[in-house]
Formats: structure tokens, sequence, C-alpha cells
């Protein structure tokens, strides 16, 4: 299926005040797959996201998701297309109930009542907060509000995928449940994080941008093995690749 | 800082009750804003030098907050946070208005006095009267009902929001205020000074905030309709109810029922 496809040429992004957020980037990501954006705070990986779904419009370059160009006209279509959860689930939850949240992306979307009740019901039991459908969004804990922000925007029932930093502010026990439900998901994933332990277990693919560049694409795995690359671009292994400190300590220099 | 985590708590406490699960909760959020609203119009529209009167609405407190499981307590702290207002329109009656009005004994009660008291009871009434609407209906209830009586949606959805964001607001004000006082060690820290940076922190947060809750409607397909389905029907309770008391309402405003009784008491003795 070709029009799952996003794709960005040579894309440039310059905030108003001069800085340069994004330099020249060019990806690809195909139906089906996984990709992770990592690099440290700042690094522009927020700054990119926001361009999958025309919140940000390129200073130069070109967004392309599915057939279509990213162009005012598309931009309904696309946002349809590429389902967007924020960092911060306060911002995503604004209605006074879950269900209400849950519900506002299918009514956007000029679906019939019953049908946004099937789709409501379908993406709170997947998330697995079916009970928390009557509560108020401030009545939860940070793990129910992370996953009801995701529940609200699969209701919408998005081709892609897109998350920033799905896993801050979860426990250990969470943020595991988090990376179950994220796994049983067919759809393409783009996931920017700097939980690097949550990309070796989602995505068989990554992008590490550093101060606005893309300075790596491939495998996850063989990009995990680059130490050099990693310290470069001001990250670590993941705790899973390290060997145990306390079994095999590193004998010091 | 206590003072604002107090708020915040009490804020948090009347939310909590109105998720309770009496008979007053269960009925339509129409009727229960009706009802309060014909109160209240019927408290205001009296005369300015009205007393006795005004009592008989009392009965109104007095029957629903032991039915609505609100604490006295809880209620008189909000009311005592509030009186200073009532209190500040009230108080150049007496010194304005010197004519006597009435006489109990030798001693002369001038108008002022008078209205200023009709002025606290009023206020007393419609503050009770609103906080048991909210206790018992949700400010999201109410909004609904505004909504279905034709209110514009876009202060329908302020109000919603308002609320939705009053609880993510306070709590980073709460924790502001906190780090603040943490590093004050118990003295008076920098007096005002800390608190004009604060507030300023917290409207540029707010913005920032603002603009991300659209970017978030704007990914879900939002193009300026809310779209809430609550079937709400009324039920031959919710009615009964809402006429009861309407009812009542109207011959506690037409009858000084006080004086009434008083005339019939005198009469039989005469």
């Amino acid at each position: 299926m070709s029009h799952h496809i996003v794709e960005l040429k040579n894309l440039t992004y310059v905030y108003p005040d001069g800085t340069t957020g994004i330099c020249d980037a060019s990806v690809r990501i195909t139906h089906g797959e996984s990709v992770a954006i990592i690099g440290p705070n700042g690094a522009g990986k927020s700054t990119l996201l926001l361009h999958l779904n025309g919140f940000l419009w390129p200073s130069s370059g070109s967004v392309r998701i599915g057939d279509a160009p990213l162009t005012k006209e598309t931009i309904r279509d696309v946002r349809r297309t590429v389902g967007m959860v924020f960092q911060d689930p306060d911002d995503q939850l604004f209605m006074p109930t879950i269900h209400d949240d849950v519900a506002f992306g299918p009514y956007n979307l000029g679906l019939p009542n019953e049908e946004v009740e099937e789709r409501v019901n379908s993406a709170l039991s997947r998330m697995g907060i079916m009970h928390l459908k009557d509560k108020p969004p401030y009545r939860l804990s940070a793990g129910e509000k992370r996953r009801a922000a995701i529940a609200t925007v699969l209701s919408m029932m998005p081709d892609i995928l897109v998350m920033d930093e799905p896993s801050t502010g979860l426990d250990p026990f969470g943020r595991r449940q988090l990376i179950g439900i994220l796994k049983e998901f067919t759809h393409t994933k783009i996931i920017a994080t700097h939980d690097l332990d949550l990309v070796a277990d989602l995505c068989e693919r990554a992008i590490i941008i550093h101060d606005g560049r893309i300075k790596a694409d491939g495998p996850t795995a063989d990009i995990f093995r680059d130490e050099a690359l990693l310290h470069e671009c001001g990250l670590e292994k993941p705790f899973s690749m390290q060997s145990c400190p306390i079994c095999s300590p590193v004998p010091k220099p | 800082m206590a003072d604002i985590a107090r708020s915040f708590n009490d804020l948090n406490f009347l939310d909590h009750l109105s998720t309770g699960n009496s008979f007053l909760h269960r009925l339509d959020p129409r009727v229960k804003l009706l009802t309060v609203m014909g109160f209240i119009f019927a408290v205001v529209s009296f005369p300015r030098y009205e007393i006795s009167s005004l009592l008989p609405f009392f009965f109104f407190p007095a029957v629903m907050i032991p039915l609505a499981n609100i604490p006295v307590r809880y209620l008189m702290r909000k009311y005592l946070f509030l009186l200073p207002f009532a209190v500040l329109i009230g108080i150049f009656n007496p010194i304005f208005d010197r004519e006597p009005f009435a006489f109990i004994g030798p001693l002369a009660v001038s108008g002022g006095m008078i209205s200023f008291l009709s002025i606290l009871i009023r206020f007393t009434l419609t503050i009770l009267a609103a906080f048991i609407l909210v206790a018992v209906t949700g400010f999201n209830g109410i909004c609904l009902a505004l909504k279905r009586f034709k209110v514009p949606e876009v202060f329908c959805v302020q109000l919603m929001m308002l609320y939705r964001y009053i609880f993510v607001l306070s709590s980073e004000a709460v924790k502001m205020a906190r780090a603040r006082e943490l590093r004050s060690f118990g003295r008076k820290g920098q007096g005002i000074k800390p608190y004009v940076s604060l507030i300023g922190h917290l409207l540029l947060r707010t913005w920032d905030r603002a603009r991300r809750v659209h970017t978030a409607m704007l990914s879900r397909g939002f193009h300026g309709k809310f779209y809430m389905r609550r079937p709400l029907a009324l039920k031959a309770s919710d009615v009964i109810f809402c006429l009861a008391w309407l009812f009542l309402f109207i011959v506690f405003r037409l009858y000084d029922i006080p004086a009434v009784i008083g005339e019939i008491l005198t009469g039989a003795v005469a």
C-alpha cells in the first residue's frame, strides 16, 4: 500500500527568530514501518514531527504524506491520516470526560452517532481503559492520561501513528504496558523519544537527529552498536544493551 | 501558599461532591438550573427594604443541603470567604441612608441598616443556591444545560474549557508557590517580588498551553464545532421537582409568609 508513505525531502525549517530548527532532512518511511526519531533534548525531534501534520511549514523542501504533497488543500486528509499523540496528555484531553475526548475526532470526521460510539468503545478497550469512560481527565493518573490520549487518536483510525515522548512520566510498569500495547499496532509508527530501551523494544529502524541534522538512519541494532556515533550525539547505549555493572564490572582505566 | 493549595483542594472537593449519586444528583441538569434560576430571580426581585418576606426562602437551602449531603462546615467556610464582597457592596447604605425606617422600642433603625441587612440575606441565599447547584449538578452538567437552553456555544465551551484547565493551572500554581516557599526558609522571602514573576510565568505557561491544546484539537479535525452527545430525557420526577419548587417560590414571592402567620396567630389570640 503506497499511500501510507511519509516522505520528507530536503526539509529545512528556520524559526521566526532566525535559529535553524531542522536542516536539510530527507527521510522516507514506508507502510508498516516502526521508526524511532532519537536525539538529545532540543535536537529538533518535536519540530520535525510538527511538520508531518502541517503545524509547521518547511522553510524549504517538501513533505509528502501518502500520494499527495502536504499543502493547505490536502491538510484535512493528512490530519485524518496522521494521528498525533502529543507530549503532554493534558494538552490532548480537553473535554469534560474521557468519552467526549475520544469521541471528539470521530465526530469531527462527520461520522454518525452509532459509528462514533463503536469507535470510542473499541479505542478504549484496546487501551484497556474502558472503566475510565465517564471520568474527567483531571481525575486520572499520569499513566491513565497517557493511555487516554492515545485512545483519542486511535478512535480516528489513523494510518500513521506519530508519538512525541510517549513514555515520559510513566512508572516502569506503565511503561512496560505501553510498550506491549504499541507492539500490537500494525500501523506505521513514528516515535520521537530519548528512551532508547523503548526504541530497542519497538522500532526496527532509528533516525538520529542532532542539532537539527539527521546524523544517522538505519536499523536500530546497528545504530545502537555504534558507540562513537551515540556519544557524539549526546546519547548512550540503551541499558538493555549495556553489560551489567555488577556481574561484569568494567575495569577503571 | 497554604491559601492557594487550600482553594485548590476546595475546588477539588466541590467537584468530588458533584459526582455523588443522590436523588438530586440524578435529576436532569436542566431542571436543577431552572429551579435555582427561579429561586435567585425571586430572591433578587424583592424591593430593597424587604427582610421578613425573604426569610421563607431559607427553606430551599435547608431542605437541599441535607438531601445533597453537602457538609455544612465546608459550605460555611466558602460562604465566609465570599462574605466580605457582599459587606463591601452594602456597607455604605447605613451611612448614606439615615432616615429612620422603623422603631424597636426607643431605638430608631435607619433605612440604610434595613437595606444592608436585606443585601446580606439575599447574598446568603443566592450564594447557597449557587453552591447547591454546582454540588449536585457539576460544572459540566450546568454547561450542558446552558447549551440546551440555547446559550451560544462559544460561551458554554469557554466555561467548560475554563473548568477543565483550572485544575491544570492551579496545580501548576501550587507547585510554583511551593518551590518559592521551600527556598525562603519560613521567612518572608523577597516579599511580593517573586509573586510578580510567578504570575507572569503562569500567564506565559497558559499561553503556551493554549497553543498546544489548539494544535491537539486541529490534529483531530477540529473545525469550530463541539459535539457532545448526552441523551437528556426529562422524567416525571424532574418535572415535579422543578414545578413544586417554582410554585413554592411564587407563593413566597407573592405573600409575606411571616406576616401572614403573624396575622393568623394574633387573629386567633384576638
